[in-house]
């Protein structure tokens, strides 16, 4: 018997997939470090359901924040589009 | 090299930066009795600075400032664990002692009292302190490059 809480969690196993792929594959820099926030948010989500409310406030902080705004200051800082020119 | 965002980005900081704040403040406050405590409340409180970095481009030239919070928030974390030296160091001298976080806690299942454990509370204050300012100096001292770099980058073009 499959309940609730395991249908939204195998639905975040499935989300996290999906935006890890995007990382990989996009070509704009700042879309990749926003799906890497977005699958660091997710996977908060995911320590929240398994009943570790500690680490999942500082994954939601450094990783989906933090992160990502060094990230976008250090994309700022180069270039934007990926590969050489 | 003043950068800002759009004007629908600064409004929605403005109203968002007040609830941010007082979250990080909550956590800090309640590490002793609900999940979270110093670190992680710094850090809710450092995002904060970087959404207000990145929707302002930039805060002044504070960052001497927060350098002598973080050094402050560490040296009286020591200064508390120091002080319980009579025992062990970090040792809860203040714990049923009456006064500020010193009550005594009631017999029983019950919801949490903030006034209770002693020096914990205290120590979670000073490491929320010294975490808000680490990482805000990081997240400043980045944007601060990023500035330098963008200008060097306009005037090359120019």
């Amino acid at each position: 018997m499959i309940g609730f809480l395991q249908i939204i969690q195998i639905l975040i196993m499935i989300g996290l997939i999906l935006t890890a792929l995007a990382v990989v594959i996009f070509r704009d820099l700042i879309s990749a470090a926003i799906a890497l926030g977005a699958s660091s948010l997710l996977l908060s989500l995911q320590f929240f359901i398994l009943r570790a409310p500690d680490v999942a406030i500082a994954e939601a902080a450094v990783g989906a924040a933090l992160t990502t705004a060094i990230f976008i200051f250090a994309i700022r800082s180069t270039e934007r589009e990926e590969g050489y020119h | 090299m003043n950068w800002k965002m759009s004007r629908i980005v600064r409004t929605v900081t403005n109203f968002l930066i007040v609830p941010i704040i007082v979250f990080g403040i909550y956590l800090v406050l309640h590490g002793h009795l609900t999940p979270g405590g110093g670190f992680q409340g710094g850090a809710v409180i450092a995002s904060s600075t970087a959404l207000l970095i990145i929707a302002y481009g930039t805060l002044g030239e504070h960052e001497k400032d927060l350098s002598s919070v973080e050094a402050l928030g560490l040296t009286l974390f020591i200064l508390i664990a120091l002080l319980g030296i009579g025992t062990t160091m970090f040792y809860n001298f203040l714990a049923g002692a009456g006064g500020v976080f010193g009550g005594t806690i009631p017999e029983g299942i019950n919801p949490g009292y903030i006034n209770t454990g002693g020096t914990i509370p205290l120590m979670n204050i000073f490491v929320g302190l010294e975490v808000t300012a680490a990482l805000s100096l990081i997240i400043w001292m980045m944007s601060k490059e990023t500035f330098v770099i963008n200008s060097e980058k306009k005037e090359v073009k120019d």
